[in-house]
């Protein structure tokens, strides 16, 4: 079947397999690998990405269901050349390390400061919950996160 | 900028935060194919036949493997790390529920699974070896009947210590206590999961594999070993890795069929496996159940530790240690206490589950041995009514004992070990905790307060005592400084997230004055860097880093000859400060390394004998283990109605010798604290009474997620390493060793108006609900 999306501002229309999941379509059709496969069952969230400005987790939505609809992937957060405050925030604050489920962890932040410019711990913390990292032990995903909300504008 | 000790932001982030990682998954080359395993759903089954007649006839099939297709390659089994072997694809029997059967090579990875589901395999069941406990009763059934002669489940036999003088200590003792433990069968669960793609050039010969490997050395000496190809032929490039902590340590049957795979089809072959196989079948650890007792005096002076273990290895024996430590390190069950006495004594079996067990952050088995001791140490402080703290403090070794020989004879290189304690203490104000916890108990209101002291014993190792294979574990390293005086640094050793490309080039950065910034770090590419064992048991900065200080000095030196070349002075009459070599008395005449660098490349004159250029090669054999240690406090509030257990606070002191750069170091504790929460009170892979696996999803196997996580709070105390060149120790493990006792401890600590003196990990709210009834259960086994 014929599916068309526009994925980062760039409109694409594959021919896919009824069953194609998102995130093989994200990966393997369209060459966007920062987005990444970890879980199966909707646990991980290291398939994050935006689909009409939410969250969504790509292992359990079919690419047939994005079809006309809007993608936002970690690709997408960097804007002319500028980072996201929350990609900087990241590197400030040491909130990676493996960087596997990194890029999901930064859609769901950018998504919550849209929508919550100053979230305190605890309302980060409850954003993320649904993601998991086997590196960081959260502390510093956490503080990477303040650290965006802090500057709004990026590193100055 | 110069100099390179000390907190600053990660080279590599830069590609992650940009999605722009490379890791296995993302390696997509023209023409590849896509592998999948067909597994056996039966824990023990006689295999009467596999049919792959339909499968073979899928238009997008391109290979169909079974065992008997690779015995005619003499493949169908593999050695594992431990000197036993395992089934590649199972040609006799299955052995345990997901092994490998059949391996599949078709166009896309979707007609791949579909495939599967066209193979017809017939089987007999047998009964399982399910309890561990039974496996050596008579009559039980024969899990390994492969191996000529074997008439029981019965691996090896392992001690430690002084048995008679144990004895003695014991007979004599005023105070003794016994405890039954489990260290549940657990998973390393790294977010990627394990992985290959694999390359077989035709023409050439060559074999290239992008693999996720934490030690590619060691992975194309096996390869070589096993396929028969020459490993100058063989290059196994581990790229970004995402995450590892010993799942990635081993080589697995599907690695072995994705080669097998592009041989035969002359095309590069993916094999990704997915998260079930990847909980079920691939690299589970720990399965430790122990028997600890402690001797003591009536005041609380420990007098000895003796210790019964039986190790589940699964149905191959697929533990990952030195040759010479089938228990691993678990020798180091005495812990950080000054004893009379010791004894250890470990058997391990087979059971009709997953092989293993690797090394998940525990630096072999020192996870356990922490375990064990940190528990009993709190078992004798409910049997004394002593406060765990003060017990813990009056058996301490003391900063004077140092260097010392435990009585197994592991010989600890350096500590204070009171003042960490009482840094923790201090950091979680401990006395004011327990006053609430006492105030708090008249409410109804049940607090924990639980503590570990941990030592470890990591950095493998000296190579006369350790080896993988027979391959002894010394690390290679190469260090060129180029013209400009810019570095590039290769190295053996493969971060799976601890920062090797940062932390690295600021070992060679301090060495030689340069910035870390200009010191590129090249590793995961065996064709690409020298010789040696890879990262595990947080070996890479007590021997890779080691070797790459030292090698830095090598420059160092040589950069002395060629500077006194060009100040045509004596090299004895120089001086070095960071970056600089100057003459003796005239700071002003100093020659940087970038200036060197160039000379050394110049036409400039050097004296006999001394080769131009600026480089310096090093293999380092570590002379001793490091002795990281730490002291971890947990604070945990239970709900008696429902067993659930909240981490309020969790106050973790490393003492890792000289830290490079303090971020990650502090970066890689919450990692493991986060990792030790989820140990003690969420993970855990148990099997019911047929066998089955009961952990093969993120669905059932639990980890913590930020909610369950409380922000850390650290501390740091600072004992370099006397042998170490810069004084390091190691710090990847050391929370995830330390912290499931911590965590363990406090809950217990909080059921003490119940009487609970332990209950098996992990504390789930039904195990806790348990435990306060009187009943605590077995967790490796299904829920009766």
């Amino acid at each position: 079947m014929r599916v068309a999306v526009t994925v980062n501002g760039t409109d694409y229309a594959r021919d896919v397999e009824p069953r194609l999941l998102l995130i093989h379509f994200l990966r393997d059709e369209l060459g966007l690998t920062g987005s990444h496969w970890g879980c199966d069952t909707s646990n991980c969230g290291s398939c994050v990405v935006w689909l009409d400005a939410r969250p969504v987790k790509a292992c359990t939505v079919l690419a047939a269901m994005a079809d006309g609809r809007i993608v936002r992937t970690v690709e997408g957060l960097e804007r002319d050349g500028q980072l996201d405050p929350v990609q900087q925030g990241f590197v400030e604050c040491h909130g990676l390390q493996c960087g596997f489920c990194t890029p999901g962890m930064m859609m769901t932040a950018r998504w919550l400061l849209d929508r919550n410019p100053d979230p305190d711990e605890a309302e980060i913390r409850e954003a993320i919950s649904g993601q998991i990292c086997r590196c960081t032990g959260y502390e510093n995903i956490v503080r990477s996160v303040r650290w965006a909300a802090e500057h709004p504008e990026g590193p100055t | 900028m110069t100099g390179g000790f000390g907190s600053r932001p990660r080279k590599e982030d830069q590609r992650f935060i940009r999605g722009r990682g490379t890791y296995v998954d993302d390696v997509k080359l023209p023409g590849m194919l896509h592998g999948a395993v067909l597994r056996s759903p039966h824990p023990h089954a006689r295999i009467l036949s596999v049919d792959t007649v339909a499968a073979e006839a899928h238009p997008k099939v391109r290979a169909v493997l079974t065992g008997e297709s690779l015995a005619k390659r003499d493949l169908a089994w593999m050695p594992t790390l431990s000197g036993d072997k395992q089934a590649v694809l199972a040609t006799d029997k299955v052995r345990f529920q997901g092994q490998e059967v059949a391996f599949v090579v078709a166009d896309d990875h979707y007609a791949a699974r579909d495939a599967l589901e066209l193979i017809d395999v017939e089987y007999e069941p047998l009964p399982p070896v399910i309890d561990a406990r039974q496996a050596l009763d008579p009559g039980a059934p024969l899990v390994r009947d492969d191996h000529p002669g074997r008439a029981d489940n019965h691996i090896f036999d392992w001690e430690a210590g002084d048995a008679e003088r144990t004895d003695a200590v014991f007979r004599a003792a005023e105070v003794t206590v016994s405890q039954d433990m489990l260290y549940p069968r657990v998973h390393p669960a790294p977010l990627e999961t394990c992985g290959i793609v694999a390359d077989f050039e035709q023409i050439s010969g060559k074999l290239t594999v992008w693999a996720t490997s934490q030690a590619p050395h060691a992975h194309r000496t096996l390869y070589s070993m096993v396929t028969g190809l020459p490993e100058h032929k063989i290059r196994v490039v581990s790229p970004d890795i995402g995450g590892g902590f010993g799942s990635k340590v081993p080589i697995y049957p599907g690695y072995l069929c994705a080669i097998v795979g592009t041989m035969i089809t002359g095309r590069p072959v993916k094999w990704m496996e997915d998260r079930s196989e990847n909980l079920m079948s691939t690299a589970f650890a720990r399965d430790f159940h122990m028997r600890g007792e402690l001797a003591a005096d009536r005041d609380g002076k420990i007098r000895a530790v003796r210790v019964q273990v039986l190790a589940d290895h699964g149905a191959f024996n697929g533990a990952a240690q030195p040759s010479k430590y089938p228990a691993g390190f678990f020798g180091v069950f005495t812990g950080s206490y000054d004893l009379e006495a010791a004894h250890c004594q470990v058997t391990g079996v087979y059971t009709n589950k997953a092989p293993g067990g690797v090394a998940y952050s525990c630096s072999f088995r020192i996870t356990e041995a922490v375990y064990l001791v940190e528990r009993m140490v709190d078992v004798l402080a409910f049997e004394l009514d002593m406060d765990p703290a003060e017990l813990r403090m009056r058996n301490l070794l003391r900063p004077e004992q140092f260097p010392y020989t435990c009585q197994t004879g592991w010989v600890y290189d350096s500590g204070d070990y009171p003042r960490t304690l009482r840094m923790a203490m201090d950091l979680a104000g401990y006395e004011k905790l327990r006053a609430e916890q006492r105030a708090e108990r008249g409410n109804g209101h049940l607090i924990g307060i639980g503590l570990s002291f941990f030592t470890e014993a990591v950095g493998a190792g000296p190579r006369k005592d350790m080896d993988i294979l027979g391959i002894g574990m010394a690390d290679g390293v190469e260090l060129r400084v180029h013209p400009t005086g810019t570095a590039v640094l290769r190295i053996s050793v493969q971060t799976q997230g601890q920062g090797h490309e940062t932390t690295f080039a600021q070992i060679v950065a301090e060495e030689l004055g340069l910035s870390p910034d200009d010191v590129e770090v090249v590793h995961g590419d065996t064709d690409q860097t020298p010789f040696g064992m890879g990262t595990y048991g947080s070996r890479s900065t007590p021997v890779s880093g080691a070797a790459t200080a030292i090698v830095a000095r090598k420059v160092r030196e040589r950069a002395r000859v060629v500077a006194a070349a060009m100040l045509e002075v004596d090299p004895d009459d120089l001086e070095w400060e960071r970056g600089r070599w100057f003459v003796r008395g005239d700071p002003d005449s100093g020659r940087t390394i970038a200036e060197i660098a160039w000379a050394a490349h110049s036409n400039l004159e050097l004296p006999d004998g001394v080769e131009g250029h600026l480089d310096a090669t090093c293999v380092y054999n570590p002379p001793n283990l490091t002795y990281p240690f730490g002291a971890y406090i947990c604070v945990v509030d239970v709900d008696p109605g429902t067993g659930k257990v909240d981490v309020r606070r969790f106050v973790a002191v490393d003492d890792c010798g000289v830290r490079i750069n303090p971020m990650i170091v502090e970066g890689q504790v919450h990692g493991g604290l986060a990792d030790g929460i989820g140990m003690a009170l969420m993970e855990n892979i148990a099997f019911d009474a047929e066998g089955n696996c009961l952990g093969g999803s993120f669905m059932d196997y639990l980890l913590p997620t930020a909610l369950e996580c409380p922000s850390w709070e650290l501390g740091a105390t600072v004992t370099p390493s006397p042998h170490h060149p810069i004084g390091a120790k190691g710090v990847g493990e050391s929370a995830t060793v330390g912290s499931p006792p911590a965590v363990v401890n406090a809950v217990i600590d909080a059921l003490r108006p119940y009487g609970v003196r332990h209950a098996d990990m992990p504390l789930t709210p039904a195990q806790v609900w348990r435990a306060i009834q009187g009943r605590p259960f077995r967790t490796d086994l299904a829920i009766s």
